[in-house]
């Protein structure tokens, strides 16, 4: 446990409105300014679509959407974050929008509380933890949880919702 | 496992070296075995399957793989014993040594940990094969001693090419010497030129008919050596006139682009003095009819200069053949990263040649040029490495064909054309499984009964037919059975039965057939072993299409069924047909589009909500992708029907603007997207903006099981 308590890791801050997020900064690729998205047909709208990163086509998740708030806007500080997600022990590489980031931090594992049960409008199984910093909270997101297996059949099921319609 | 791994890592790095080799030892057996079911008599084949069993042997050995040394060893022995006339190839053996050749691989597999085998298994081939042997048989040696880790490779001795000049004497006939049946045992030493020289036979009223006056000029390349040459002239040496002369092909072979000038190999051979042929004129006539028309050689000298010319010519070209033959082993994920690789610089040089338009630069235009050049070619040249034949996969199919006719009691022949199309390497992996399928339902359901094939008046062989053979950027595989056909009134009265038409509904044959393809279908009135087996013509459907494939059906009753299967000939780039819908891009396979026709706002509402569009007297469907996709915006006055071709079926599809073909390198949506329907996959547009890939079959089917769902 001491080695444990000693440990520090390095996190990415973003916002998502008025909320600060933290992504572990080994699953962090590159952060990039908001281009223009092509919209993949027949998907919920959080996945916005596909990009093209120097050659290769990643999807773009709209995070905000998909922690039920509105769709993020366009402005200057918009930026895709690219994520290594590991689903089902394969690494794909995903985008995510945020309204702006902030900074890296480092956070010690005594400084990071267990989630809440309530109260963040999130779902639990999502987030790693709280951290605490300047006696602001940080919520550090489990980035695999988010974009799991389980949110993949989401995309199925919201295909088969918008085809009924 | 039998080995103890004292010096473990060097073992098993040439374990991981041999494991490629000795799957294709197993396939190199396979192989020999099938062709020598076909002629038992053969010393060459029966040499291959013994070679192939000896090398598993000594490999497997060295390899420290000692259940297959010695399960080979068994093996061998009787092979020896045929080698050595103790024995004779039945089918009987060649079932027991098929068996053996199954039981290595698994053995194999075992070692590689890719499955699992029986000892028992092996024991029991083991002990049904000596049972072949001769009840005196001793083999060998009992215990086979661990051969050194180099392959053994039949010896190759060095060949050499020589001049031979046989001059018999005038009355060779009357001591009772045939100097064809000489000649006839030089041609049995190797590659072989004899020109006979006439030039001394006399005028009629000299000539006396029990005399010889013909001598013989012969080129031979051979690897026997000079005795065994100057064995052949044993009996007539005393007799004739017999010069034989090694020349230096090597230096020729290796030396310059062109054979040796033929002036130069007259004077070689001592036909011409080297100062006739200084300061001669040749002018525009051939060389050698000048020096006849002087005088200076004999007519047939020349002809065997020539001859002499044209054999090392061969025998360059044979030799380059096997220079080019020769190859590396290149793991494939580096393969796969290079067609990555390329893929990418497709995709720039696209932006490049946008760029230089828009700058309209000249000597930037002409770079872009050059670039596209190259790059054109660099595509194709990746994209051939890729390529293999297709006759590797073809081959596997003739054990599956014997096996399974065997198994029914059926007598089929298995034919193959165009094994050395060349496809790519992931198309042929799976490809397999499909074919399989397809030859296992000629056999089980197309081929009859020997019996009632005859009286039907047919031959008692049912012949299948698998042939490749490239038509544009696609393969064309066919698979054609002279066997009963596909009965249509049994289709429908099932397919009516599983409720997929109407009693009401009219459909042509090819429809009919084309039912076949559909999940859940099966005629076959038993489940037999073979097909039905979970396997059903729907997976192969399935994947075709996944290789972007094309299945074609065509049957008579009473004469057979060919299935024709059209496959692109790669998977990562295809020629796409690029349109436009709103601010997003669209790509069709081209292969799939057949025509495109406009489509005005005014027509398109006179027709009162129903989506049909007559074109040229014929109702063609159409789907509108804008409203399928929820492209937002407001539709043009004048948009386009893309009007595609899915198995025989026609469907418009209508988009805002065409903008035309498109060289589409293909990229995966990846894993968040999987299972999108409609879409097969996004390319990067010289702009950098994404693409979406349609995936025509599936839109179509998506659309009718709405529409028929709805009704």
């Amino acid at each position: 446990m001491a080695v444990t308590e000693t440990m520090t890791t390095q996190y990415l801050t973003f916002k998502l409105s008025d909320e600060v997020y933290a992504l572990d900064i080994g699953k962090v690729r590159e952060v990039l300014d908001f281009t223009t998205v092509t919209k993949v047909p027949r998907t919920p709208d959080f996945m916005r679509g596909v990009i093209n990163l120097r050659g290769s086509v990643v999807p773009v998740v709209d995070l905000r959407l998909k922690f039920g708030l509105t769709m993020t806007e366009k402005t200057v500080n918009t930026c895709v974050i690219i994520t290594e997600v590991t689903v089902d022990d394969d690494t794909t590489i995903l985008g995510a929008l945020a309204d702006s980031v902030q900074e890296v931090i480092e956070l010690d594992a005594a400084s990071i509380s267990a989630p809440p049960r309530i109260g963040t409008k999130l779902r639990t199984e999502f987030i790693k933890g709280m951290g605490k910093r300047d006696d602001r909270f940080i919520i550090i997101l489990d980035v695999d949880r988010v974009f799991s297996a389980d949110e993949l059949a989401l995309v199925q099921a919201g295909e088969t919702a918008a085809s009924a319609s | 496992m039998s080995d103890d791994l004292n010096d473990g890592f060097d073992l098993n790095v040439l374990r991981e070296m041999f494991k490629a080799e000795a799957y294709e030892l197993v396939a190199e057996l396979e192989s020999a075995l099938l062709a020598l079911d076909q002629s038992p008599q053969d010393k060459d084949l029966i040499g291959r399957v013994f070679r192939a069993l000896h090398t598993i042997k000594g490999s497997g050995g060295a390899c420290g793989f000692e259940d297959i040394s010695n399960f080979a060893h068994e093996v061998e022995a009787v092979y020896d014993a045929i080698r050595n006339d103790q024995l004779a190839v039945t089918k009987e053996i060649i079932n027991a040594t098929l068996a053996a050749r199954d039981q290595i691989t698994a053995l194999f597999n075992r070692h590689y940990n890719l499955g699992d085998a029986q000892d028992d298994a092996t024991e029991q081939v083991a002990v049904q094969l000596r049972r072949f042997l001769p009840a005196g048989y001793v083999g060998k040696s009992k215990k086979p001693k661990p051969a050194p880790p180099v392959v053994v490779v039949p010896e190759v001795r060095m060949q050499a090419t020589y001049r031979i000049r046989f001059r018999p004497a005038h009355n060779i006939f009357q001591l009772g010497t045939d100097p064809g049946r000489v000649l006839e045992e030089l041609r049995g030493l190797g590659s072989c030129k004899i020109v006979a020289q006439l030039n001394e036979i006399p005028g009629l009223d000299g000539l006396e008919a029990e005399q010889c006056y013909v001598y013989w000029d012969i080129i031979l390349t051979t690897d026997r050596g000079l005795d065994a040459i100057k064995d052949v002239f044993i009996f007539v040496e005393d007799v004739s006139e017999v010069k034989i002369e090694q020349f230096d092909v090597d230096a020729l072979l290796s030396g310059g682009e062109e054979a040796q000038r033929l002036g130069d190999i007259l004077v070689e051979r001592g036909d011409l003095r080297p100062e006739d042929i200084k300061g001669l004129n040749v002018g525009q006539k051939k060389i050698g009819e000048v020096l006849v028309e002087k005088g200076l050689v004999q007519h047939d000298q020349v002809e065997t200069a020539l001859t002499e010319q044209q054999h090392v010519r061969e025998l360059r070209r044979e030799r380059q053949k096997t220079e080019e033959m020769s190859s590396i082993r290149v793991a494939s994920p580096k393969l796969d990263k290079l067609v990555d690789l390329v893929g990418e610089l497709v995709t720039v040089q696209a932006r490049l040649s946008q760029a230089s338009l828009i700058a309209n630069d000249g000597t930037f235009i002409s770079i872009a040029e050059e670039v596209e050049r190259l790059t054109a070619e660099l595509r194709d040249n990746t994209m051939s490495i890729r390529m293999l034949p297709i006759g590797t996969i073809f081959n596997k199919f003739k054990r599956v064909a014997r096996d399974l006719s065997q198994n029914l009691g059926k007598a089929v022949e298995l034919v193959m054309e165009g094994t050395e199309t060349e496809l790519d390497k992931t198309v042929i992996e799976k490809l397999h499984d499909p074919l399989v399928h397809l030859i296992r339902n000629c056999i089980d359901h197309g081929i009859e009964m020997p019996g009632d094939r005859v009286a039907a008046g047919k031959p008692r062989h049912g012949t299948i037919h698998l042939s490749a053979v490239h038509s544009g950027a696609h393969v064309l595989i066919t698979i054609s059975d002279d066997g009963g056909g596909m009965n249509t009134d049994s289709i429908r009265k099932k397919a009516l039965e599983k409720e997929l038409i109407t009693p009401e509904d009219s459909l042509s044959e090819k429809e009919l057939f084309s039912l076949v393809l559909l999940p859940g279908f099966s005629t076959a009135s038993q489940v037999t072993d073979v097909s039905g087996r979970g396997v059903g013509m729907d997976v192969v459907k399935q994947a075709i299409d996944a290789l972007r494939g094309t299945i074609d059906i065509e049957s008579t009753r009473g004469a057979g069924t060919t299935i024709t299967l059209s496959l692109p000939l790669t998977l990562a780039i295809i020629d796409g047909f690029l349109t436009k819908i709103g601010g997003g891009y669209f790509v069709f396979p081209l292969s799939l589009v057949d025509e495109c026709v406009e489509l005005k706002a005014s027509e398109e509402r006179s027709a009162s909500g129903r989506t049909l569009l007559p074109v040229r007297g014929e109702l063609v469907p159409y789907i509108l992708l804008r409203d399928r996709f929820a492209v937002e915006g407001a539709r043009p006055p004048i948009e386009q029907v893309v009007i595609v071709k899915v198995d025989a079926l026609r469907v418009g599809f209508v988009v805002d603007h065409i903008v035309g073909g498109h060289q589409t390198v293909i990229k995966s949506l990846g894993k968040m997207y999987k299972g999108v329907e409609g879409l097969s996959g996004a390319t990067i547009l010289g702009d950098g903006s994404v693409a979406l890939i349609l995936d025509v079959p599936k839109l179509v089917q998506g659309v009718e099981r709405e529409e028929t769902g709805i009704a």
